[in-house]
Order: C-alpha cells, then sequence, then structure tokens
C-alpha cells in the first residue's frame, strides 16, 4: 500500500529572545490509508509543532519551517502557494485540537460553521450544506442533530463541541485526520467515547489519523504504529505491539516504567526519569537524553545517535540499545 | 485506629442562577452529604469526573471555603464553626497544595521566600533560624538551597510543585490535601512527585486526602478509595477491594473507561453512553440512572443510600 502521507526530513524552528530553538529537528515518517500513527512524547518534545507544520499552521514569525517535504498522495504541501494550501485544508488534511472552544467560532452556530466549511471547498448550496452539517452531527453520534446544529459552542459540553469539532473536521472526508491531544480535557467516561468514535469514523472513511498524545494508555489502546519524540527530534518508531513489548530506547523504557499500573505491588516505587527535558536552545552535544539516561556510556555525550533499524519494524537512536 | 480526621454529612451548596434583584433562583449541590474518615499516616483518594464536588470536599475541610452543614472533627475537635482566629492555628496542621503550580505561587516572589512565608506569618522563628529551616525543607523536597534564590518562572512544572509542597510542610503539618497535584505534570515527572510524597508519608507519618480523576495514580497511593458523582459518595471501600471488586455501576464504567498502556489489553467497547449532568439540575433519585446500563424504574425515583454491603465496603445502589 502506498502512504497517504510522507513527512520527510521536517525541520521547524523559533526565532526567540534566547536564541534559535530548534521545536522539530529532521522528522521523517508516513501514514498508510485508514492507519492510525501515534505521535508520543512529553510537553516540549515537538509533538504539536510537528502536527501544525504538517497543516502549515506554525505561527510565522517567530516560526519558521526550514526544511524537508510533506507529501500527501505525492503532492508537496510545503510547497504549495497560500491560497493552495487553504484548498487542502479541510478537504484532504483536518485538524482537531485538544480544547474545541479555541477553534470553534464562539459567534456562529454549530451547523453553520460546519455548513460554511462544506460549502466553501465543495460549492454546493446553502440548503444542502446545511443538511450535510445536520447528517454529519447525527454521524458522529450527537443526538438531536437538528436541535444541535442550531446551538452555539457555549451551550454544548465539552464532549459534544469535541464531537462538534470532529464532524467539522470530517465534513469532507480529507485522507487525513490530525488529533492533537483530542481527549485530554475530557473526562475518563467520555474520552472513551471519542476515542470509540475516531476509531471508528477511520474505519468507515478510510481516514489515516495522525495522534498527538502524551498518554501511552490512549497510544496502546489506538494505534497502529508509533513514533516516540525527545527534544524535538524523533528516537524510536515502530508498530505499538513491538514498541510496547520491548521499547528499546531508555527514555521509552523510563516513560513506561514511570507509570503507575493496576494491581502494582503495595508501597512500591514508581520509577523515576531523573532531572527534566533539556531546553530546546540549549541542548547538549550529541543524544539529548544523555544527562537523564541510566545507560549512557562514553559516546552519548559527545555524538548524537542516528536512528537504526534495531528489528524488524522497530528503530532507535540509541548507540546502547 | 484513632481518626485524624472525621468528616460527617458535609454539604455545600452555592447559588446557581440568580433573579434580577439577587434572589437566588436555583442552587448547585456541589457536595450533598458525604461522611468519610482518614486515620493517621493513611491516605483516602477521592476520585471523581469534573464538576463532582472533589475539590470542593478538599477546600471545605481546610475551611477554605464554608460548608454548608456537616461537621468536621479534626484530631477529635469539630473545627466546622472554629472563629477566624483559630483557623489560623489550626492551618498549622492541615495544608494543601494544588493542581497547577503556575498559578499558585507569586511569581514575584523567589522561592525561598514562597516556603519561608508560612514560617514567618506564623512567627515561628527568627530571620536566620528561618533561613536554616527553609534549606532544610529545600533539601527534603529534592530542591537545592541555590534555588531559594530564584523565581518560579525559573522552575520546571515539576519543581514547582516541589515548592508547593515544601510550603505546605514549612509548619509541620499532620494532614495534607492534595488536590491533583500531579495532573499538570508530564509522566515522567508525575513519578518524582508521587515519590516524594509517598516518601515524606512514611518519614512524617502525613495523612492525604488525595483528590485525582487518575485511577491509576489512586491507586498507587492510597489506602481507602471513594469514588464520588455529582456531590455523592456512590462507593467507599479499601483500595484492594475497590480496584479487585467494584460494585457501583459507576465506578465499574470509570474503570473500564481508562485506557490501558498494554496493547495486548482491549478495552470493552460497552462504555457508559451520554454526558456528565449538570449538578444544577441533577436527574432524580439515583443521579447516575440516565448513564446507567442497569438501571431500574426505582432507580428513577428512590435516592440510594450509602450502605455497607460487606464490611467495610459502602456501596450506593439500589441494585447491589
Amino acid at each position: 500500500m502506498l502512504p497517504v502521507l510522507e513527512v520527510s526530513g521536517l525541520t521547524t524552528v523559533f526565532q526567540t529572545r534566547s536564541g534559535l530553538v530548534r521545536a522539530v529537528q529532521d522528522v521523517s515518517f508516513s501514514v498508510n490509508p485508514g492507519e492510525t500513527l501515534a505521535i508520543v512524547g512529553e510537553s516540549g518534545c515537538g509533538k504539536t509543532m510537528t502536527a501544525l507544520s504538517l497543516m502549515r499552521l506554525i505561527p510565522s514569525p517567530p516560526g519558521r519551517i526550514t526544511g524537508g517535504t510533506v507529501k500527501l498522495d505525492g503532492i508537496d504541501l510545503l510547497a504549495l502557494d497560500d491560497a493552495g494550501m487553504r484548498r487542502m485544508r479541510g478537504s484532504q488534511i483536518a485538524m482537531i485540537f485538544q480544547e474545541p472552544m479555541t477553534a470553534l467560532n464562539p459567534l456562529f452556530t454549530v451547523g453553520r460553521q460546519i455548513a460554511e466549511m462544506i460549502s466553501l471547498h465543495e460549492g454546493i448550496s446553502r440548503r444542502s450544506a446545511n443538511s450535510r452539517a445536520v447528517e454529519m452531527l447525527q454521524h458522529v453520534r450527537i443526538p438531536a442533530p437538528e436541535r444541535r446544529a442550531r446551538e452555539y459552542p457555549h451551550q454544548m459540553s465539552g464532549g459534544m463541541r469535541q464531537r462538534a469539532m470532529i464532524a467539522m473536521a470530517l465534513a469532507c472526508k480529507p485522507k487525513v485526520l490530525i488529533a492533537d491531544e483530542p481527549t485530554t480535557a475530557l473526562d475518563v467516561t467520555i474520552q472513551a467515547q471519542v476515542l470509540d468514535l475516531i476509531d471508528d469514523l477511520r474505519k468507515e472513511l478510510g481516514t489515516a489519523v495522525v495522534l498527538i498524545t502524551h498518554d501511552l494508555g490512549v497510544v496502546a489502546e489506538v494505534a497502529d504504529r508509533m513514533i516516540v519524540m525527545y527534544a524535538g527530534r524523533k528516537v524510536e518508531e515502530g508498530t505499538t505491539q513491538n514498541l510496547f513489548a520491548a521499547p528499546s530506547h531508555p527514555y521509552l523504557q523510563g516513560l513506561m516504567a514511570s507509570i503507575p499500573k493496576f494491581g502494582a505491588q503495595e508501597g512500591a516505587r514508581l520509577k523515576e526519569i531523573p532531572g527534566i527535558v533539556p531546553p530546546l536552545n540549549n541542548l547538549p552535544p550529541g543524544c539529548a537524553f544523555a544527562p537523564r539516561c541510566p545507560a549512557a556510556i562514553g559516546p552519548c555525550t559527545e555524538t548524537r545517535p542516528p536512528l537504526e533499524m534495531k528489528r524488524q519494524g522497530h528503530a532507535a537512536a540509541c548507540w546502547v540499545a | 485506629m484513632t481518626m485524624l480526621l472525621d468528616v460527617k454529612d458535609l454539604r455545600k451548596t452555592f447559588p446557581g442562577h440568580t433573579g434580577l434583584f439577587g434572589n437566588v433562583l436555583d442552587r448547585v449541590h456541589a457536595v450533598d452529604g458525604i461522611s468519610f474518615s482518614i486515620g493517621e499516616g493513611r491516605t483516602l483518594g477521592l476520585v471523581g469526573e469534573s464538576g463532582c464536588g472533589k475539590s470542593t470536599v478538599g477546600r471545605a475541610l481546610l475551611r477554605l471555603i464554608e460548608p454548608s452543614s456537616g461537621s468536621i472533627l479534626f484530631q477529635g475537635n469539630d473545627i466546622t464553626h472554629l472563629p477566624e482566629r483559630e483557623l489560623r492555628a489550626l492551618r498549622r496542621r492541615m495544608q494543601i497544595v494544588f493542581q497547577d503550580p503556575y498559578s499558585s505561587l507569586n511569581p514575584r516572589q523567589r522561592a525561598g521566600d514562597i516556603v519561608a512565608e508560612p514560617l514567618k506569618v506564623h512567627g515561628i522563628a527568627a530571620a536566620a533560624e528561618r533561613r536554616v529551616l527553609t534549606e532544610a525543607l529545600f533539601a527534603r523536597v529534592g530542591l537545592t538551597a541555590r534555588q531559594m534564590a530564584l523565581y518560579p518562572h525559573q522552575f520546571s512544572g515539576g519543581q514547582r510543585q516541589r515548592i508547593s509542597i515544601a510550603r505546605a510542610l514549612s509548619l509541620g503539618p499532620r494532614f495534607i490535601v492534595a488536590d491533583e497535584p500531579v495532573s499538570a505534570l508530564d509522566v515522567s515527572v508525575q513519578a518524582q512527585v508521587i515519590n516524594l510524597l509517598m516518601d515524606l508519608q512514611v518519614q512524617d507519618g502525613l495523612s492525604y486526602l488525595f483528590i485525582s480523576h487518575n485511577l491509576a495514580v489512586v491507586e498507587h497511593v492510597s489506602h481507602d478509595v471513594a469514588v464520588m458523582y455529582l456531590g455523592r459518595i456512590v462507593e467507599y471501600t479499601d483500595k484492594a477491594t475497590i480496584f479487585a471488586q467494584p460494585l457501583h455501576p459507576y465506578t465499574k464504567a470509570l474503570m473500564a473507561a481508562v485506557p490501558v498502556a498494554d496493547p495486548a489489553v482491549r478495552r470493552d467497547k460497552k462504555h457508559v453512553m451520554g454526558d456528565v449532568p449538570s449538578p444544577i439540575n441533577r436527574p432524580p433519585g439515583c443521579h447516575f440512572h440516565p448513564r446507567c446500563p442497569i438501571a431500574r424504574p426505582q432507580c428513577l425515583r428512590d435516592e440510594p443510600v450509602l450502605r455497607e454491603i460487606q464490611p467495610g465496603h459502602r456501596v450506593a445502589c439500589h441494585l447491589v
């Protein structure tokens, strides 16, 4: 199968007062149609900046995509002019965010916002766009969709708003959906509903999903493959099955060990990763994780390890692994 | 076992909508008659989703908000109606750590001054001695004396939470309300803070009310667990029992909804439907009935009381 999205060498930097911040450095990955790829990492690892770069939504200035290609069905999004990119957003590649309230316009009804998107991309009449909007709300399992379409975002609960945003994102059946922490602001019972909804729609529509999250539980639940980012770089990649069964980078090993698990021994201590993520404008030479790494050896602090295939379907950037 | 804290039938209502002349039209029943107790050196985990009233409970215990009714016994003394003057002495023994280490620290105060502030307010020590005590507090939470001169923005989230914990410890409390203390932190840092809280408990015999929406974290730190839904406790027992044998349909739904970090475990896709209802307009009878998979007509009509099903295992459900 040909990948629908192919990202190669993506690099995004921010010019700040304290120097050049390399938010995303030389990140490459591909996603197949109907596949869910998770991008995992902690705050500041560059996962959201990667997502925004794919959508070309990096605030500029101070941000700038300085290298790489983002090919959607062979078309390089980074080479398009602004009008060309606007035509792609929503119709070919769409994004949903952690906080739907900031992504929905508070002054327009939810139905109108969805309809506007549809008529913009497909040039159909307002009336048929409106009925498509109601259809989409029904599709994301919002009860009483006709009534809900006439409501404003503030009249909906958090879970309902997230559904409305998913309806809007998928209204034009994009090939790729980027979901940036889509359930982080939701309660667990609502999170389960929204994760299942995204997964069901992926199967129905064949949409490829790029899921950005910090929650390894969510990854284990829905992702086919995953990439792990640390300090702006990809440090591990493989199938979810492989990475959970045998994480090879000490960072992913540390992350997995630090999560409290059900049924653990009474009074057992959690494994800690000592220290903190280094500032992106002042990265150590060599491996960025070396100062926190329990397995670090001589070369780790001097030369950055390249991403290498460790075994079938499992790559990591580590001198020790 | 002697109880450090004994809470009986605690209630807190807030005015909801008000009319044109400021008359209260309806009330939010944030906490609706809950009872629990915490022993010396023990942790009670209080679990629930947003709006269930768990944070209101924590604040009411410290009298940061005034309870509407009920009683709070701390070390055997009724503190429910303690006058303001005596509250100050009480707060030497009860402290709170908040979720957001960004908004709970004064950005214009140096970290050392933040931690020393309670000592100063309570007139515990002279300036020189305060410095020594503060240095010791910094060391206890894993920070260095050098960091006392820095401002909150110069610390990471986890380090800021350490500052909050040092501040809470400064007066040598017996009881700490930890309100979502690790929810804003990355997992690798979350583990550091959880370990710190647990070490402090062992060293000082501290008791915690640990408020969290994260069941795995609660399971890790708690001795007992109470599950709240719309202002009420629906299930309350020891940690081992509640995780091995949850009885309330809401507890079961919560546990089933938590994603497990193991791709081999497939979550059961039968989950609770619908949203949490508004605490202003709660469903009659059992508040959980509109989302409950096993609700019967009785559940729409009668409020279930929290009753002891097995020794030490309390559940509020007609069908258990």
